[in-house]
């Protein structure tokens, strides 16, 4: 089968459109996965749509939040061969075989703490595919988990290193080296730890050729990324409040693409014939989502300025941003690090009917004298109060209505010692047994926590780059 | 002018938000669903009234970005997540459902949709 050099077409279309107006035609970004654990499904629409419009095009996952890093260092910490997706092979076999055979270059995070492992199991998986084995570039220079990247940070973190119980570090890389993989004839480019936003930035920097220091253009393909980044929040996902924010067919909702323009400008739509919807209220939401000035939105590629951005609804499930503005990258990269948390228990029990919410609040009453006053604990009465209250009980404290007929008590304790944990969930358990009548429905689950502390290092002291892998 | 149209509604029905977490910093984005009552939560989305409906989660401070262009603004609320995702115990430890309590907020004067 022909496996085609994305970029290698993208170029020679480049080439025909710079030809006959020197402006480069538009290129299709679409956005699979807004996180590790997010729909396997969300790919197929989207490539399909990208072979029917025949338009140089790009798939990208994006599988790392802040914590998902840190976990997968963990696990590569106890076999060296994993720390990357471990449903990459479920999230990329189904459209492996057509991205190559179309020259849609795939360009993702997947690679976690382990890029050069993602990038071997993809060989594979070509191999088993029938395809040529693709040309896959990784990203390196996130990681500074080792001693070399430890005497970096401790300048920089000082009290948080000598006191925590260091677990990893990552910094923040840019859309340069991705760049760079996808002109060198990358079909695949497996990063670790890059700003999300700079898997969309890279492949509009290989197609467009903008130059490094073009702020605007940079900053709205930046902020095109952002919207992508998160998967289907910008095509309705995350967004429906039933009659007043419809949304059509979450079940089935399409995941977005961008149509880039040279000018920086984008268009955001979704594949035909899947659900959810485009709308400027779909795409404020999201353009703002974690944002906090809109006048800089930082990323390692530039600094991006949504004060003066438009959105304009162009038809159905089509929007247009324009008017994002760019101010110089910053000279740092932010690196995160992360601690070893210690322990959470969290353990429910409900009770219903009449008197439910008092029998609840009294069985938190006898948690709280047997667990001693030397842990943090949280009660929430769910049913009364879930999750808007506070850690320390204030918000619960003053609710005085408590004729709540259907009440599940939860209690939460964390500590760095696992037995104290192991003592909430006996004393909710032995509710059963001693505490207030009618509970039911017990359940209790621990778990380790990782803690993190964020530090700016020169962007000299951590270059990045490419290499391919064989 | 009549008057009598000008009535108390809740923020719910004529604005839409979104929340997200920065370690223990929240922001709220709020956009007015029709633009003509973008004018009215400028006046009374304030700053101040934020604060106060969420001191039980006792913010350190709040700060308001105005954003006439989008019909909407984005609040900043620091250090109202209980430590957020590293050490709050509760179970929404992103603060990611708070935008609706801000949606619980009222605007008077604005026309109901």
């Amino acid at each position: 089968m022909l496996c085609e050099p994305p970029f290698a077409r993208l170029r020679s279309s480049n080439l025909v459109n710079m030809k006959q107006d020197a402006q480069v035609g538009t290129l299709l970004v679409g956005c699979a996965a807004g996180g590790s654990g997010d729909r396997l499904d969300a790919a197929r629409p989207i490539v399909d749509e990208f072979i029917e419009r025949g338009l140089p095009s790009v798939l990208i996952f994006e599988n790392l939040a802040e914590r998902t890093l840190a976990f997968a260092q963990l696990a590569k910490r106890s076999n060296p061969e994993s720390g990357y997706e471990p449903l990459l092979v479920e999230e990329v076999g189904p459209i492996l075989q057509d991205c190559l055979r179309h020259g849609i270059a795939i360009v993702s995070n997947f690679g976690a703490a382990n890029p050069q492992g993602a990038a071997q199991r993809l060989l594979k998986l070509a191999v088993e595919l029938g395809c040529e084995p693709p040309r896959i570039a990784i990203i390196e220079g996130d990681d500074l988990s080792d001693t070399h990247g430890q005497q970096l940070l401790r300048p920089l973190l000082a009290d948080e290193l000598a006191q925590g119980t260091f677990v990893s570090a990552n910094v923040y890389q840019g859309a340069w080296e991705i760049a760079d993989a996808l002109k060198a004839g990358a079909q695949i480019v497996v990063t670790g730890r890059v700003a999300d936003p700079s898997l969309v930035l890279g492949p509009a920097i290989a197609h467009f050729g903008w130059p490094r220091d073009d702020w605007h253009r940079l900053a709205g393909a930046t902020m095109a990324g952002h919207l992508l980044e998160c998967g289907a929040q910008v095509t309705g996902g995350y967004f429906a409040d039933p009659g007043l924010k419809d949304v059509p067919d979450l079940a089935d909702v399409g995941y977005p693409i961008a149509e880039l323009s040279a000018d920086g400008s984008c268009i955001i739509t979704k594949p035909r014939g899947t659900g959810g919807m485009v709308s400027v209220r779909t795409v404020k939401e999201q353009l703002l989502y974690e944002v906090h000035d809109p006048q800089a939105y930082i990323t390692p590629d530039v600094v991006a300025d949504i004060t003066e951005a438009e959105i304009e609804q162009l038809g159905p499930d089509r929007v247009r941003l324009t008017g994002v503005r760019g101010h110089t990258r910053p000279p740092t990269l932010k690196a995160l690090v992360y601690f070893e948390g210690g322990w959470l228990g969290e353990a429910e029990i409900s009770y219903a009917g009449p008197n439910a919410e008092a029998r609840a609040r009294l069985a938190m009453e006898i948690v709280r004298k047997r667990m001693g006053n030397d842990v943090d604990l949280r009660y929430d009465l769910i049913g009364r109060l879930s999750v808007h209250a506070d850690d320390k009980g204030a918000l619960l404290g003053e609710t005085s209505i408590r004729d709540g007929k259907d009440i599940r008590l939860r209690v939460a304790v964390r500590h760095d010692a696992e037995a104290r944990i192991d003592q909430l969930l006996r004393e909710v358990y032995s509710l059963w047994l001693c505490g207030p009548a009618g509970g039911g429905g017990v359940r209790t689950s621990k778990r380790q926590r990782l803690s993190n502390a964020s530090c700016l290092v020169p962007r000299e002291a951590v270059p990045a780059a490419f290499r391919f892998v064989e | 002018m009549a008057v009598s149209n000008q009535i108390t509604v809740a923020l719910h029905e004529i604005a839409h938000a979104r929340a997200g977490d920065k370690g223990n910093h929240l922001n709220i984005s709020v956009f007015a669903y029709e633009p003509a009552d973008y004018p009215l939560l400028a006046e009374q989305l304030t700053e101040a009234r934020v604060l106060q409906h969420f001191s039980s989660r006792s913010p350190t401070s709040v700060k308001r970005y105005l954003l006439p262009k989008l019909g909407g603004m984005n609040f900043v609320l620091e250090n109202v997540l209980d430590g957020g995702v590293n050490d709050s115990l509760n179970l929404d430890s992103h603060g990611k459902t708070l935008s609706f309590h801000l949606l619980k907020l009222t605007i008077f004067g604005a026309r109901r949709r």
